[in-house]
């Protein structure tokens, strides 16, 4: 009696396990900024590819070529290093067998694992590499989806004419590739413009006291600040400004103002403006996934805190490779290349299009940018699209 | 020039800031001739003092003073027993090998903890303006802070019974312990005092500016600039070398690029080493 209920046992668990045996697994690798500068930005890029992965895994899977593939992710913390990025990406391709890549967080981690990607010619998206140099140097399996840095504060500097073209503009960048990227492309905007520069400054990733930098800002006779870097140094900057009373009209800084977490500055915060590659207010039609709302919804409900366009970014990064793959029938890295190049999409990102010339291949050509603000509403802080006007939720506080 | 005046100032406001960290540095080696790199997580501890004080329980943000000054001696001595009693009178690369590793066990543990995520304690208190430039309230009050506990340290140690036998250990162990003086009860409340130290500077940084876990490697450097500066070992010119250095910044910004002033520290640091080996202020003590 004993011994059939065993072997009915066993019968059962073999007929329970046939589904699965079917049903194969998509690996991913990346790496994370777990700690670090960048964890900031870092990790709400890594929800977005959680929150994909696991709403694609509860949906079944990516079906592609009569399969059906279960997303698993390989993901290692890179502490915001680029030696780190260097072995991990190395690591990820050829002992753990990653099938597709996304890209770290920041242009310079970026550049650093787009070397080992096309090395091992792996299709690898990136998210949070706006840097342009990176798409210029004969790359052909990297898919940027962010706009390119030279994009970033084409916005401000349009909004900041409307509002007042005789601004004094004093520029204080970090001193990082994307930064510094973003500050040479919109200086020559500005110049163009007419705008009247009165300070160019980087400064150090370490800066950790931006006093006397403000003295000089002050000294200059600015009225308007463009610039900033990261999370850490544009949260500093931004305290600092307020603490010392700067007599700024307009503040637009990369990065750290698009984070949730900025409001924790409470007042010093008000008028800081930022670029953004996307804002949940945004009402794009998507052609495939879920829209801006729906994508805000669960992301809020999944993680407790309304996502910024890293996380937006992040999450797009996984649908396009989906839609890829969905469009070439297959995992082949050639075939989904192929179709991540004739992709020209619109998602809850907005548009999505590659560069497909070999002098910049990769480069994203379809995608626009918005510039948010934060204002004061009702006693609560919250983000405010500005610009363009086509996409304002909000009236420029100047 | 009103400019230049204004950047000087608060470079002098923060460099009193810089000179308290350094004097918990420059303590310890003084006494036990134990180079402390823990000194970065111990003022990054510090700022999270502040945060539990005022976010946490709610508290106003200066009376995390006192408790940082308290809870950084527990610590220090307690740090003193683990890292540093077994390996003072061994070679120095010993106790740096020793607190190195500790560094790294107390950023990992406030890694744990509090993520690497910036933290901002929002302290905001009347300051004074000048024409365009405003020298903030929470800059004035920590440099009067940052002072006024240098003021203390110099009372204990040349006004006290323990402070003498501090000065006796750190001047020959040896004859100290002959004389009946219990050093090794010294040399762990003298660390506990640099301890201390470098906690309270790491809860007035805070009020300053926002900070992460790795906030406090920047801080070191400055220290170790500071100390050189000041002379190794020497509490008082830990202060003055602090003031110096954050006069140097703030007189150089004006006419350089912000990015050049790292450079010019360490140009400093080298100069100070090879032409004052005891210190720009060695001339005070002889």
């Amino acid at each position: 009696m004993n011994a059939n209920k065993l072997c009915l046992f066993i019968a059962a668990a073999f007929l329970a396990a046939g589904p699965a045996v079917a049903q194969e697994t998509l690996t991913i690798g990346f790496t994370v900024s777990q700690t670090g500068k960048l964890n900031n930005d870092s990790i709400a890029q890594m929800r977005g590819f959680e929150l994909w992965r696991d709403q694609v895994n509860a949906a079944g899977g990516i079906k592609a070529g009569g399969k059906t593939y279960k997303i698993n992710f390989v993901s290692y913390d890179d502490e915001s290093q680029n030696t780190r990025v260097q072995q991990l990406y190395t690591r990820l391709i050829s002992e753990d067998n990653a099938q597709f890549l996304f890209s770290p967080y920041s242009s310079g981690l970026v550049a650093t694992a787009a070397i080992i990607s096309e090395q091992y010619g792996k299709v690898m998206l990136t998210t949070g590499g706006a840097e342009e140099k990176t798409y210029r140097l004969g790359n052909k399996n990297l898919f940027q989806l962010y706009s390119p840095a030279g994009q970033y504060l084409a916005g401000a500097v349009q909004a900041l004419k409307q509002i007042n073209a005789n601004a004094q503009i004093a520029f204080v960048y970090k001193d990082d590739p994307f930064s510094k990227a973003v500050a040479i492309a919109t200086r020559e905007l500005a110049a163009k413009q007419g705008f009247k520069l009165v300070l160019d400054e980087s400064y150090s990733p370490d800066t950790t006291d931006f006093g006397p930098i403000i003295n000089k800002v002050i000294s200059a006779g600015a009225t308007a600040l463009i610039g900033g870097g990261h999370y850490p140094d544009g949260a500093t900057l931004t305290r600092q400004l307020f603490d010392q009373k700067a007599g700024l009209k307009w503040v637009t800084l990369l990065v750290a103002p698009d984070s949730p977490n900025f409001a924790t500055l409470g007042e010093a915060a008000v008028g800081i403006s930022v670029p953004s590659q996307w804002e949940p207010q945004v009402a794009f039609k998507p052609d495939f996934g879920p829209s801006a709302a729906e994508f805000t919804k669960a992301f809020s409900a999944k993680y407790s805190i309304e996502p910024g366009y890293h996380a937006a970014g992040g999450y797009t990064a996984g649908l396009l490779l989906q839609h890829a793959i969905e469009q070439a029938g297959t995992i082949d890295q050639e075939k989904v290349a192929d179709a991540l190049n004739k992709t020209d999409a619109t998602t809850l990102f907005g548009r999505t299009k590659f560069s497909t010339e070999a002098k910049e291949h990769g480069l994203q050509l379809g995608h626009e940018m918005v510039l948010a603000q934060w204002q004061m509403k009702g006693g609560k802080l919250s983000k405010e699209v500005i610009w363009p006007k086509s996409a304002k939720t909000a009236e420029i506080l100047y | 020039m009103i400019g230049v005046l204004a950047s000087i100032i608060d470079g002098v406001l923060v460099g009193a800031v810089y000179g308290l960290a350094a004097m918990g540095l420059t303590l310890i080696w003084g006494v036990m001739r134990v180079i402390n790199l823990t000194h970065g997580a111990i003022i990054v501890f510090g700022m999270f003092a502040l945060y539990f004080f005022v976010s946490t329980l709610g508290l106003p943000a200066y009376a995390a003073v006192p408790f940082s000054l308290v809870f950084g001696f527990g610590f220090g001595v307690a740090l003193y027993w683990i890292a540093a009693h077994r390996v003072i009178d061994r070679p120095i690369l010993m106790s740096l090998l020793a607190t190195f590793s500790m560094n790294m066990v107390l950023i990992g543990i406030g890694t744990a903890l509090f993520s690497t995520s910036p933290y901002n304690v929002p302290v905001s208190l009347p300051g004074l303006r000048w024409q365009a430039y405003t020298f903030t309230g929470t800059h004035i009050v920590a440099a009067v802070i940052a002072v006024a506990i240098a003021g203390l340290l110099y009372l204990l140690l040349y006004r006290t019974r323990i402070g003498k036998a501090i000065r006796a250990v750190a001047g020959n162990r040896d004859a100290a312990e002959l004389c009946g003086i219990p050093t090794t009860q010294v040399l762990s409340f003298a660390f506990g005092l640099g301890i201390a130290l470098a906690f309270v500077s790491g809860t007035l940084i805070a009020t300053l500016f926002p900070f992460t876990v790795l906030s406090g490697q920047a801080y070191q450097v400055k220290s170790f600039v500071v100390t050189v500066l000041g002379g190794l070992g020497n509490p008082a010119g830990a202060l003055l070398g602090g003031i110096t250095l954050g006069l140097i910044e703030g007189a150089a910004t004006p006419f350089m690029p912000v990015s050049w002033i790292p450079i010019v520290e360490f140009v400093l640091f080298v100069i100070a080493l090879l032409a004052f080996p005891r210190g720009i202020f060695s001339f005070s003590r002889s």
